[in-house]
């Protein structure tokens, strides 16, 4: 997630992340992780980023961060569920994996280089 | 030619979703999706969220989600079906200089030996098209954890600093783009498809292979501001060794 400030509103945090900040902690799936705080309406990335053991990637010429993903059991997916992906077309209209929803899916990555 | 693939499946409850993979977005993709003239959503990516999201960290990949949302195979390699394989209709022409230099030759002939699957993977793609939950290719959750790409907090922090590297390259920032594009290759080492963006906007030349030169260039080697390039990695790597053998 590409921050241009570390105070953030609550509701961009969980949009972007798919972390549900709860009374009992940051949740996703079936995972609560208990943080203090958690229910601020302004969250401070550095202290979340720390209880929540996310990396915080910094570029200060840029006054640029990035936040990256758990490492939550030591693989890039922590559960089977697929994330929502939200990503534009040629036309720059977005499209959300979620509305295929009642379908196979064979998501397909290739690159132009 | 998946366009053709998905044709045959459509009828059968099956989309394909495809995604290009690159900071340059519709410069870099649009040629590509627009001579393949998609009828599924085609879609660009140019923070690589599919590495973050899925683990990808090759091209081609894929990965399968069944009916209720739950992926049923991880990201792993997905070669081109063979009887399509040969079928350039749908790529545009990438015209090559009438004298082809010799690191493009070189490149080229490692390319020729990556392996390509026997056609197992396709197999086990109708297999779960038609069986779906009862194919023996779909994983129960536990499974597509573990066969999800290994993870830890240090290369958690290599995707943060792609993601960095990414958008700075899209604002224009390209000397701090190149530092955040290293740091995302040190501590994300198995990603070829990290290195091989970093690589390819570094363009050599002019014309369409500017971006698949992927090294330093002659004129002035000192430049390059990476540790490996295409033809020094894939050798190193070993070019049967590129593509991680599919299994079942």
């Amino acid at each position: 997630m590409l921050l241009k400030s570390l105070n953030i509103p609550r509701a961009e945090f969980e949009s972007a992340t798919g972390w549900a900040l709860k009374p009992e902690g940051a949740c996703k799936n079936d995972i609560c992780i208990p943080i203090p705080h958690a229910n601020a309406d302004i969250v401070h990335i550095p202290d979340l980023a720390a209880a929540m053991n996310l990396p915080l990637a910094a570029e200060p010429e840029a006054n640029l961060w990035a936040l990256g993903p758990d490492s939550i059991g030591g693989r890039a997916l922590s559960g089977a569920k697929a994330p929502e992906l939200t990503l534009p077309d040629r036309d720059g209209k977005a499209f959300s994996l979620s509305s295929l929803l009642g379908k196979k899916v064979l998501i397909y990555a290739w690159a132009p280089y | 030619m998946w366009q053709a693939l998905r044709n045959e499946y459509k009828d059968q409850n099956f989309e394909l979703i495809t995604v290009g993979l690159d900071s340059l977005g519709i410069e870099g993709c649009g040629a590509f999706i627009d001579a393949a003239k998609p009828e599924h959503p085609s879609l660009i990516d140019q923070h690589h969220v599919l590495a973050e999201l899925f683990g990808v960290i090759n091209i081609p990949s894929s990965i399968w989600i069944d009916e209720q949302g739950m992926i049923v195979r991880p990201a792993e390699p997905a070669p081109a079906p063979a009887h399509l394989r040969e079928d350039k209709s749908n790529t545009p022409n990438i015209a090559m200089p009438a004298e082809v230099p010799q690191r493009v030759i070189d490149m080229m002939t490692e390319a020729a030996k990556f392996p390509e699957s026997k056609g197992e993977y396709h197999d086990a793609l109708r297999d779960w098209v038609e069986k779906g939950a009862d194919s023996a290719f779909a994983m129960n959750a536990e499974k597509v954890v573990a066969r999800s790409r290994p993870r830890n907090l240090q290369s958690a922090l290599g995707h943060a600093h792609f993601e960095l590297a990414s958008q700075l390259e899209i604002d224009g920032n390209h000397p701090l783009a190149v530092k955040h594009f290293r740091a995302a290759h040190e501590l994300v080492p198995d990603s070829w498809t990290f290195r091989r963006q970093a690589w390819s906007l570094e363009q050599v030349g002019e014309g369409p292979i500017s971006r698949f030169w992927q090294g330093p260039n002659p004129a002035n080697p000192e430049d390059w501001p990476y540790t490996g390039d295409w033809l020094e990695d894939v050798k190193r790597a070993g070019a049967e060794n590129y593509n991680e053998q599919w299994q079942p």
